[in-house]
């Protein structure tokens, strides 16, 4: 029992990162039915610049504020010089993705030019060492700290969508682009602000990954991997599915690393991927009509 | 652009007496390259060869029936071990590739299930879940991949006393051109004209008598064989096989081929397979900036030229054509 309350534990962690990442693909997807290709490398992009910062001595909280803002600001700009050109061009919804596909690529090569090749630590105020024991279960600081900021951040977040005048607009343009126009909806600004909010969620997950793995480029790949499968499992245009699917994500993947073996761990995601759009495409909490042909 | 008067004219290859000599020169051309330049050339053409074969698999799949396809680096994978193996077990190398091909056909048809039911990005993520699995089971598994050191491939010897490079140059040569001619055949016969209902139109293809779940599952089934065909003479080529080859990055690069070439155009895949050979070894003191090279490339050709590579020659072919007129 405490065996499985520790993996559950851990799930949950890891779980929340997920959650963090998928609930900025859904946002991105629900409101223009494009999947993000380039989100693990903008998150990885914001790390970078948190690295860099720390580097050159600048306090934490700093350090944090302008890895956010740079990753915010990477798909703000992305929004507005590639996809609303690429829109008016009529481009389709397919040939939008692999415009992100696209900023993936660059993003990745310069990071790999600039912050360098090689795994490095990445410096952080919580310990990975230091753990509380609470009724036999041992939790990390950091595992804590990981939960606090992922439970503030959506907290944050849905306050934002669903009591405020913006999340109101957020969610008019998402659910009707055209009408959400004729009601005097700037939808374009709202559009760029959801794929900064979009971006700003993921950074925070990186920021919060970089600790526990080493950081590289290519560090955000597979949480980035793992987010889609959460995003996928809640429904991809459902928001508190993705928090769903990534808290259930995490955990099963912890019990299936502790109780069936360590290699099947990361197969996992991509079942859980495959079943659920075998069996239910529109997701756990998602609906969305789906054509038979 | 040319007008077509007849069905019998639609079939032929080559429609102009003028496009068949350039074609005959443009083929006694490379023929005669890699005895006239440096070995490392015809090293490179050798290697395009073989992506030609895969990009092409992929442009039927991506570009014809309109199907996106992240998981090209599992089905390599698939191919490239089946070869490995099959042919450290003694079988001639023709009966290897053409195993290699077929069991990487068969899991093509096995991902192109989901194809029947998904559209779109959906079907994207479960194709990329697929390659990334394979990949990670060949990584997992050391009796599948070879272990740590790899698989060793033995290699052909070269009959006729040719050089290893001259021998892989003409070996390749001639399966590209073999499977360029299949590709011709196959966009001109039944199977390919209904690929091209289906991406247009899936309904209508199904209401004028195409069967979706046949021909999606066919063209997952070809466009795999291809990429198994491609991972066997892949192998062949460099000797030893293992798993770091086949990750996603490799996925990314047979598709951004078929980009940059250009959707459903037969010259687009040669070109995008010579374009995405070509930016590594021109940039070799650059290598972290080749993805960004592609991605710019990707995104100035989806803004500006969605036919690609292909479309920019088209549209110059047609200007010289019609000069002074436009």
């Amino acid at each position: 029992m405490t065996n499985f309350l520790q993996y559950a534990v851990g799930g949950f962690a890891t779980g929340s990162i997920y959650a963090l990442v998928a609930l900025g693909l859904a946002l991105i997807y629900r409101s223009t039915r494009i999947l993000n290709f380039a989100h693990g490398d903008i998150t990885t992009a914001g790390a970078f610049v948190a690295f860099a910062l720390l580097g050159i001595g600048l306090p934490f909280a700093l350090a944090f504020g302008a890895a956010l803002l740079s990753g915010a600001l990477i798909a703000i700009l992305f929004y507005f010089c590639v996809l609303v050109p690429a829109q008016r061009r009529e481009a389709t919804q397919l040939s939008q993705i692999i415009l992100t596909l696209g900023l993936g690529l660059i993003l990745q090569s310069l990071v790999a030019y600039f912050g360098g090749k090689e795994p490095q630590p990445f410096p952080f105020p919580l310990s990975d060492i230091e753990i509380y024991d609470v009724g036999g279960v041992v939790i990390s600081q950091l595992s804590l700290g990981i939960l606090g900021a992922a439970l503030l951040a959506s907290l944050l977040f849905y306050l934002l969508v669903q009591k405020t005048r913006l999340g109101l607009a957020m969610r008019a343009t998402s659910e009707n682009l055209p009408a959400a126009q004729t009601m005097g909806i700037p939808t374009r600004r709202i559009l760029a602000f959801s794929w900064g909010m979009a971006a700003l969620l993921g950074v925070i997950a990186g920021l919060f990954l970089a600790p526990l793995l080493l950081l590289d480029p290519f560090f955000m790949l597979e949480p980035f991997l793992k987010g889609f499968a959460a995003a996928i499992l809640g429904g991809l245009n459902s928001l508190p599915g993705a928090i769903v699917g990534g808290l259930i994500l995490g955990v099963a993947e912890a019990l299936a690393g502790g109780y069936i073996s360590i290699a099947f761990k990361n197969t996992l995601a991509f079942l859980i991927i495959i079943a659920v759009l075998l069996v239910r495409p529109e997701g756990l909490l998602g609906k969305e009509f789906v054509e038979r042909v | 652009m040319d007008l077509v008067k007849s069905y019998r004219q639609e079939l032929q290859l080559i429609r102009k007496p003028w496009t068949r000599v350039w074609v005959a020169f443009l083929l006694l051309m490379l023929l005669a390259l890699p005895l006239v330049t440096p070995e490392y050339v015809a090293h490179t053409a050798a290697l395009i060869f073989i992506y030609m074969i895969g990009v092409l698999g992929q442009n039927l799949l991506i570009g014809y029936t309109g199907q996106i396809s992240f998981g090209q680096a599992g089905f390599l994978a698939i191919g490239a071990f089946t070869f490995g193996h099959l042919s450290r077990m003694g079988v001639p190398w023709p009966l290897g590739l053409l195993c290699a091909g077929i069991v990487s056909g068969i899991f093509g048809v096995l991902v192109g299930f989901p194809s029947l039911r998904l559209k779109g990005p959906y079907l994207a993520i479960v194709t990329l879940g697929f390659g990334i699995a394979v990949y990670q089971v060949f990584v997992n598994y050391e009796w599948l991949s070879g272990g740590r050191m790899g698989l060793i491939v033995p290699r052909l010897t070269p009959p006729f006393g040719l050089s290893e490079t001259l021998f892989n140059y003409y070996f390749n040569f001639l399966f590209a051109i073999l499977f360029t001619l299949l590709t011709y055949n196959i966009i001109s016969s039944y199977m390919g004209r209904a690929f091209i209902a289906i991406r247009d139109n899936d309904i209508a293809a199904e209401a004028m008598g195409v069967s979706l779940t046949r021909y999606k599952l066919i063209s997952f089934a070809v466009s795999s064989f291809y990429m198994g065909i491609m991972g066997g003479l892949y192998g062949l080529f460099l000797g030893y096989l293992e798993p770091n080859m086949f990750t996603f990055a490799e996925s990314i690069t047979i598709f951004v081929a078929v980009i940059i070439g250009g959707l459903a155009a037969v010259e687009g895949s040669i070109m995008g397979a010579a374009f995405v050979i070509l930016v590594p070894q021109v940039f070799s003191s650059y290598k972290e900036m080749v993805p960004a090279i592609f991605g710019v490339t990707i995104i100035l050709i989806l803004i500006f030229e969605p036919m690609g590579l292909y479309g920019r020659w088209f549209k110059m072919r047609l200007y010289f054509r019609n000069w002074p007129y436009r």
